[in-house]
């Protein structure tokens, strides 16, 4: 492995992170808040480590396959151990895992949280915690290739490490202005969703917080109550752009260039979309009972269909309490989560489409055991390293599922809790069933079980294949 | 500019490599084959579409309808007619280049050419030849590139044991030889330098000089080269390029012979080639070239289908005769080793097929917003010789070399005046209305202005 053009890589998200904290910083300043000072010092702290990183700056900035993985799985664990020193400095969360948890959670756009008393955290750390969600959401490297002054082949590694999807392509040519166009949509729907939370009657600071965990899809509130407390326009408009947040982006690029048919010929958007709707309707059928009106339930139950699919985890309401049938519901949509190339987790519907659509091949090819038949995906067939890809990421997927489960299944909490737990944190959901269901939190768990369900979470969150290729001794020989 | 490559062959791959190092450029490649096509994506800034060229389908999510230039590379010439043709109907504003390999076509070329609305058709076997026979009819450079309608020459050569040329400083040769020509440029090893003043010539070295064509052969002769063109020439293999260079060599008063192994294809050169000595024999056999007059021969082209022989050809032919050896190297890529050789000119066709249609792409980026008149890889394409008209209020005009502070890696070559060549000295000015020549390491550059600091 070339480890210079992996330590710039390093050195420039830290940078982009020593940037970042000075958001926070200007926020604590408004706020006149004690804290400030430690934002500052932090974002020295981040820049004092990019700087030597950023000069190792090797001459031959080509880039192959490992190191692109490499430099992605390790900016993502960097980031989340700087990220963490506000909240251990300022005392908000004194111990260092715990801070690590809240942060990798923030990055990954998990949502899940240790903190049982939200409220008591300065309006400053509430809103570092809320940008590393969007920061996340669409990923730092994104936009390091976005804005670093060279380009190559190489950097679309760095984007495919880090992009969800079974296949990450290019919008455009470029990889750089591919990088571009992602984030000019993000920052728009971002701005599009603050101004219309605006109009509800927040403020900048409630605005921006939330659509921050809208956008990034990842759920860190800033009331104990997550969005319940919330009237309901606030609600349906975080409903509605959740939703929005969790279709491929490549989508909307279509529908701007006016390629409204090839845009809609994206059988994996219709599908989640379908998804949403029918389980929408099961779960407003099965708890309209317990609500007063239709409407609430009907609000109810889209938002938390909307908040798990997209793998968000804000709620309305505890859905722990509600009947067996829409919890399970719930639960699977844990696993199936958004489309490829949104800014959500999970599995992502179009490997779920093309698990199905192999299971019916399969099928076919028992029944009449010589016919030749193709997956195809849009109308078109798919290679079959694609199929493969496909295949050993489910079986990776719970693989991992199944080890975290058992290491945390030492702290003794009953079955729901652990089962959800490595769930929600594996598809960076947040909040899960039972002690870690939406009126809880995460803190219950010991020291070891944090460590490792942060780590699921990066894990999660880059798609499993980045990170275990660290642990391959071949990554490392030069 | 947009360009869509269609067929990522052995130029189709040499094309995206050298086009992506330009800016400004968005390349879309198309070909059918997923896994050569995953390895381009992998390694170059372009984007990938599966499919067919000929494709509408394929075409237009490769975005045709707003694509400056379309090139089809693939193997097959009527695949890649039928490519422009189409591209051209679905958009009229697309400039579509072909290759056309099949001599059979070469005669209609002009007609296809027309009929079809091409912008270009090349043919990389007759490209190749070209160029052989360019340099058979000048054996002492290695490389010829023309400047200024053909005026100004940049000459390649290297420099032998015994050259005068040999630990002597630049600034010493102009003095000594009394020459009016400017070394350009210096390959050594795998660098290439744009030497300054006391910059010192070794054994070895691959020089580049620029100079007005009558300079260049004067100096040539002064450091003891001989210029004349050759008397005749040996072809080891009788394909579609031995076809083509024999004729090119014929037409030139050069007397040909070509060794093929084949009986077939020797009595059908026969016919076609009636002027040319046609032998039927291994050519890999020593015995028969010695036979067929190797050692008093003044060239010698290995032109077989197979790299390697031709390197051993080559190789072999080099310890036999004093003439010019001319090596085709198609496929390997081990261009280091190769060079260290000692063989004296390679031909890459892929290259060469590639250059032509870079210089075409290049003009055309010309004619939307820059101003380079013709631009030239040279020192083994990692510094290009660009041509620039100096238009009026220019910020470079009206002012003495001396007193412009020039970007590192950057030497005025030349500047032409109302036809006139003047080597370029500090006290000289560049006006408006001349054109120059520019020889640089950087990349990329489409204005005179970009030479400032």
């Amino acid at each position: 492995m070339k480890y210079r053009i992996v330590s710039y890589v390093l050195g420039c998200v830290l940078g982009i992170e020593a940037a970042a904290m000075l958001l926070p910083f200007g926020c604590a300043v408004v706020f006149d808040e004690p804290c400030k000072w430690t934002f500052l010092l932090c974002s020295l702290i981040c820049l004092g480590v990019s700087v030597p990183l950023i000069l190792t700056r090797p001459k031959d900035k080509t880039m192959f396959a490992k190191e692109g993985f490499a430099a992605v799985a390790l900016s993502w664990i960097f980031m989340s151990v700087f990220g963490a020193l506000p909240f251990v400095f300022s005392g908000s969360i004194p111990n260092f895992i715990d801070a690590f948890f809240e942060t990798a959670s923030g990055f990954t756009t998990t949502g899940a949280s240790i903190l049982s008393d939200v409220e008591a955290l300065p309006k400053s750390m509430l809103f570092w915690r809320s940008f590393t969600h969007w920061i996340g959401g669409m990923g730092v490297l994104v936009f390091l290739v976005a804005i670093l002054p060279v380009s190559g082949g190489g950097n679309l590694h760095l984007i495919r490490a880090e992009s969800p999807g079974h296949s990450v392509g290019k919008l455009v040519p470029r990889v750089k202005s591919t990088a571009k166009i992602l984030y000019g949509i993000y920052i728009l729907m971002t701005i599009l969703e603050i101004l219309l939370l605006m109009v509800g009657g927040f403020d900048w600071f409630e605005a921006s917080t939330l659509t921050f965990g809208t956008a990034g899809t990842g759920g860190f509130g800033i009331l104990n109550s997550s969005v319940g407390e919330y009237s309901s326009y606030i609600q349906v408009i975080i409903t509605v752009f959740m939703v929005m947040f969790g279709v491929d982006f490549s989508f909307y690029y279509l529908l701007i260039m006016r390629k409204v048919r090839s845009a809609f010929k994206m059988e994996e958007v219709w599908i989640y979309l379908g998804i949403i709707a029918a389980s929408i309707a099961v779960i407003f059928f099965n708890i309209r009972d317990a609500f007063g009106t239709s409407e609430e339930a009907l609000r109810h139950s889209a938002f938390q269909v909307s908040s798990i699919i997209t793998t968000t985890g804000f709620s309305t309401v505890d859905f722990d309490l509600w009947p067996q049938l829409s919890k399970t519901i719930l639960v699977l949509l844990m696993f199936c989560g958004a489309c490829a190339g949104s800014t959500g987790g999970g599995l992502k519907v179009s490997r779920i489409l093309i698990l199905f659509k192999s299971i019916i091949k399969e099928i076919k090819v028992l029944v009449h055991p010589k016919s030749t038949v193709k997956v195809k995906l849009n109308g078109k067939p798919l290679e079959h390293e694609v199929l493969r890809g496909v295949n050993v990421f489910f079986v990776a997927y719970m693989f991992i599922f199944a080890v975290a489960m058992l290491i945390i299944s030492c702290d003794n909490m009953d079955f729901t809790t652990n089962f959800t737990a490595v769930v929600a944190t594996l598809s960076n959901i947040g909040p899960g069933l039972g002690a870690v269901g939406p009126t809880c939190n995460f803190s219950g768990y010991s020291t070891v079980s944090t460590l490792v369900l942060s780590l699921v979470m990066i894990i999660g969150r880059l798609e499993i294949f980045p990170v275990l290729v660290l642990l391959s001794r071949k990554t490392w020989k030069k | 500019m947009n360009i869509i490559v269609v067929g990522l062959g052995k130029v189709g791959e040499k094309l995206v490599e050298r086009l992506s190092r330009e800016d400004g450029h968005n390349i879309t490649v198309v070909d059918v084959r997923q896994s050569i096509l995953q390895d381009t994506v992998n390694s170059y800034d372009v984007m990938g579409v599966t499919g067919s060229g000929a494709g509408i389908e394929t075409l237009n999510e490769a975005g045709i309808d707003e694509a400056d230039i379309l090139i089809a590379v693939t193997g097959s010439d009527v695949l890649n007619l039928l490519t422009c043709l189409i591209a051209r109907k679905i958009n009229n504003n697309c400039n579509t280049i072909a290759r056309v390999r099949n001599p059979e076509y070469s005669r209609e070329i002009h007609l296809i050419k027309e009929e079809l609305g091409l912008a270009m058709i090349i043919n990389p076997e007759q490209t190749a030849a070209m160029e052989m026979a360019r340099v058979l009819r000048f054996p002492s450079a290695i490389e010829i590139d023309t400047f200024a309608k053909g005026r100004v020459e940049i000459l390649k050569f290297r420099l032998q044991k015994d050259s005068p040329l040999c630990n002597l400083k630049l600034v010493d040769i102009g003095g000594r030889l009394g020459s009016n020509i400017l070394i350009c440029g210096v390959e050594r090893g795998n660098d290439a330098f744009i030497p300054s003043g006391d910059f010192m010539l070794k054994e070895g070295d691959f020089v580049s000089i620029v100079a007005a064509i009558k300079d260049a052969a004067s100096f040539i002769k002064k450091i003891g080269i001989k210029t004349n063109k050759v008397k005749d020439c040996i072809i080891v293999g009788g394909g579609t390029t031995a076809v083509y260079l024999a004729h090119n060599l014929i037409k030139s008063g050069i007397e040909v012979k070509i060794i093929e192994q084949n009986r077939e294809r020797a009595e059908f050169l026969c016919g076609i080639i009636p002027k040319a000595d046609i032998i039927n024999g291994d050519g890999t056999d020593n015995r028969l070239l010695i036979e067929e007059g190797i050692e008093n021969a003044e060239s010698f082209v290995s032109l077989t289908n197979i790299d390697e022989e031709n390197v051993m050809l080559s190789l072999y032919a080099n310890t036999k005769t004093q003439g010019k050896v001319i090596t085709k190297i198609n496929r390997i890529g081990y261009d280091e080793v190769i060079r260290n050789l000692g063989l004296d000119t390679i031909i890459y066709p892929k290259d060469i097929t590639a250059e032509y249609i870079l210089r075409f792409v290049r003009a055309m980026n010309n004619s939307i917003g820059s101003n380079i008149e013709t631009m030239h890889y040279i020192l083994d394409g990692k510094a290009e010789a660009l041509e620039f008209r100096i238009v009026d209020g220019s910020p470079v005009a009206n002012k003495t070399l001396e007193t412009i502070s020039l970007k590192p890696d950057i030497l005025i070559a030349c500047i032409i005046r109302e036809g006139k060549i003047i080597t370029p000295r500090g006290k000289d000015m560049m006006l408006a209305g001349d054109t120059v020549i520019v020889v640089t390491t950087n990349k990329g550059f489409n204005d005179i202005s970009d030479i400032l600091k």
